[in-house]
């Protein structure tokens, strides 16, 4: 299980090597606090995990969001009915998730393209509506799903005696809050980067990317592709629901605006941002866009005018007047142009950046200097079936 | 059964949105064959014209009174609009109707910022996958509500009916009823049949004029026109224009009946496209005919008697129904044999 190429053990090395050294090398970027870090591990988790489907099939899902609301459920429920213990919370979240991601997969697989897209948007959609209102019970609609001290807890309580205060998700007595629970959420990071990478160089990995490339010719061939994509959105599903599991882990409040569509939308930012196909660059779009998230747009106006001091005073002001639009508030504005140019001018997203520059400098040596990068120029295009 | 007529009419005209927003995407995509996410911004940005519409023409001129004084002792501001000083009565009657009025603004803005996003944007993706169609539009859509945002907040911007329009019809008493069994508002007729003229008047001009003709040539196969020495790609962009204009008109009128805030376009973009999709992908009727149908089911779902039956049910009918139709006749309503059918 363990035999895996050398090219791709060294960049799982190198990529745990970053993952858990990112307090340190985030410290000058004002990035290194647990809160920030715990999101950039499971975000980048979740990003890992929709490349499975996205950039290996190249289906388009718009309801991921439904699995990660679902996970984050699953794990609050744990919490609230058995026990605090995270481990236990994870299988929760990747039962319910698989099982939701089963059902929905079935259905929705039954279509391809845009239609595939829209079913899969409709129902998560759905979700998130009932979510709202009618199962409330479960979710606790706007108030969002949270610990109270009444809850049963039935293993915990044949430990230990019921506390005065909320408790808070532990293993072996570490509270999975601040840096313990980003180094928790980074192992299970490694973990899922791990199985992505054997996932990509498997036989079962070849056979998706054969769906990507022609599924009708994949299908003349004797495979019956429905099984392996259901397998794809299944296990995709599970990442997506373990990431939410791990979200309620850090903060066990789980709300159904996670399961909104816009949240699948910033999802799939996320995969085309870094590069789609890719294992490593799904969690650079990851991390790119959370950390915009959290401080380009804790930016303000004094902020700009430290940074452009050494401006004449006139022109700074312009200066400040413009870019403080593209920052705080307006940190959508500076993402949403971001996204447009780069699906304009780099498809492949920022890894093809890195692999185009790479190449320049690089021009005798061998081209696929690019380490894990699947060239989508150099796979045969798929018929485009359009309605003309 | 007056409760059913009641809802039937409340659906109509939600539907008459959908069915304008929906006639614009799917005369994008039957013309261009691009699947545009950044139409429902399009919507967003007509309700706009008609915001900034109105901004406009109730600037107001503020002179300090010599005489009067105001309950605080300090000389009475007196404010006059300068639409009124300019044009007098016709100026105010300008502010009452400045929603209507707006639609002159609505249609050579809209008609700019639709060709001009196809010129700049959209002509580079018609080779590329709808996936990338998709994510390029979904990306400028972020942008023009970001825009929009920044220009005029993330409140909503309510906007008045015009006085002789407000209030309600007593339709019930028309067709011989008792009175106050159907009231309905009259905006919501006026929006109606707004809705209805601007389809009809979008299919006449496909089907009885030359333009038209071509454009329709030009969607059956495009290759064989443009052989012919027609500059089709011209024209599709000018329909390009002109589905942005419809999905201008129809934010402009509905903003009396939703004050418009930046996230509009998207709200009605997810809804816009399963419209689409449950129509037949490609088909101006279908797309028309599942507008009204959608927004008929809706508000039919909405009653209690049926939300008591099935709860949680009007929340999710329109998905529901997109689940439904995908599945059993992927074509949609009136979708033609063939066209994107898998």
């Amino acid at each position: 299980m363990f035999n895996i190429p050398k090219k791709d053990a060294i960049t799982f090395v190198l990529f745990a090597i970053v993952v858990l050294t990112m307090p340190i090398w985030l410290a000058p970027l004002g990035a290194s606090y647990p809160g920030l870090l715990q999101k950039f591990a499971i975000y980048a988790l979740l990003a890992v995990g929709y490349n499975i489907l996205f950039g290996l099939t190249g289906y388009l899902s718009f309801g991921h969001a439904a699995f990660l609301g679902v996970g984050s459920y699953a794990a609050v429920w744990s919490f609230k009915l058995l026990s605090m213990n995270p481990v236990l919370a994870l299988v929760f979240a990747i039962f319910f998730s698989g099982l939701f991601a089963l059902a929905i997969g079935f259905i929705s697989l039954r279509r391809s393209g845009i239609y595939f897209s829209i079913l899969t948007l409709a129902f998560a959609q759905m979700s998130y509506k009932l979510a709202y209102s009618v199962l409330s019970p479960i979710t606790h609609g706007e108030n969002g799903l949270q610990l109270t001290l009444q809850d049963p807890r039935a293993i915990d309580m044949m430990f230990i005696e019921r506390g005065s205060s909320l408790p808070t998700s532990s293993l072996f007595g570490i509270p999975m809050n601040g840096y313990a629970g980003f180094y928790f959420c980074a192992v299970i990071l490694l973990i899922g980067f791990f199985i992505a990478q054997k996932i990509t160089s498997s036989p079962f990995g070849m056979m998706l990317k054969g769906i990507k490339s022609n599924e009708d010719r994949m299908n003349y061939t004797g495979f019956n592709t429905k099984p392996y994509m259901l397998t794809a959105f299944v296990i995709s599903g599970i990442y997506a629901g373990v990431a939410g599991g791990l979200l309620s882990i850090t903060d066990p409040l789980a709300g159904a605006e996670r399961m909104q569509w816009t949240a699948s939308g910033e999802l799939v930012l996320m995969t085309i941002l870094g590069g789609v196909g890719t294992l490593v660059g799904p969690v650079i779009g990851a991390w790119i866009i959370k950390y915009f998230e959290n401080i380009f747009s804790a930016f303000n106006e004094s902020v700009l005018h430290n940074f452009f001091a050494f401006l004449p005073d006139n022109f700074e002001s312009i200066v400040v007047l413009i870019s403080s639009k593209f920052v705080g508030e307006g940190w959508h504005l500076t993402l949403g142009l971001m996204f447009v140019l780069v699906v304009v001018f780099l498809p492949g997203g920022i890894m093809e950046g890195v692999r185009r520059i790479s190449a320049r400098f690089s021009n005798r040596k061998d081209p696929s200097k690019g380490e894990e990068v699947i060239d989508p120029e150099n796979l045969p295009k798929p018929d485009l079936k359009k309605g003309e | 059964m007056d409760a059913f007529f009641l809802q039937v009419l409340n659906g109509l005209d939600k539907g008459g949105a959908y069915a304008l927003i929906a006639l614009g995407l799917t005369l994008v995509f039957g013309t261009l064959g691009v699947v545009n996410f950044a139409h429902g911004a399009l919507f967003m940005i007509g309700a706009f014209c008609a915001v900034t519409f109105r901004k406009l023409i109730t600037l107001e001129q503020v002179v300090l009174s010599k005489t009067e004084l105001s309950p605080w002792g300090t000389p009475l501001e007196i404010r006059t609009p300068y639409a009124q000083q300019w044009f007098g009565d016709f100026g105010n009657v300008l502010i009452d109707y400045s929603v209507p009025f707006s639609l002159l603004l609505a249609i050579p803005v809209m008609l700019l910022i639709g060709i001009s996003m196809e010129r700049g944007l959209i002509k580079h993706f018609y080779k590329r996958p709808h996936a990338e169609q998709i994510l390029v539009t979904f990306g400028l859509a972020i942008v023009l509500q970001e825009i929009v945002k920044t220009f005029f907040g993330a409140n909503p911007n309510p906007q008045p009916i015009p006085q002789a329009l407000q209030g309600a019809a007593d339709l019930g008493v028309m067709v011989g009823l008792a009175q106050h069994t159907i009231t309905y508002p009259i905006w919501r007729l006026v929006y109606l049949l707004f809705s209805l003229s601007v389809i009809a008047s979008v299919f006449a001009f496909l089907r009885f004029t030359t333009f038209g003709m071509v454009v329709r040539a030009g969607m059956a196969d495009r290759e064989t026109v443009s052989m012919l020495g027609i500059n089709i790609d011209k024209r599709f962009t000018i329909m390009f224009g002109i589905a942005a204009v419809v999905a201008g008109l129809a934010g402009v009128m509905y903003t009396p009946i939703l004050p418009p805030d930046y996230t509009l376009g998207m709200d009605f973009l997810v809804l816009s496209f399963i419209v689409v999709v449950v129509g037949g992908m490609g088909s101006l009727p279908g797309a028309v005919l599942a507008g009204f149908t959608l927004g008929v089911v809706q508000s039919l779902a909405s009653m209690t008697a049926v939300k008591d039956i099935l709860p949680g049910i009007d929340q999710i009918i329109i998905y529901l129904v997109a689940v439904i139709i995908l599945l059993v006749r992927p074509r949609g309503l009136l979708g033609k044999r063939g066209v994107m059918e898998n």
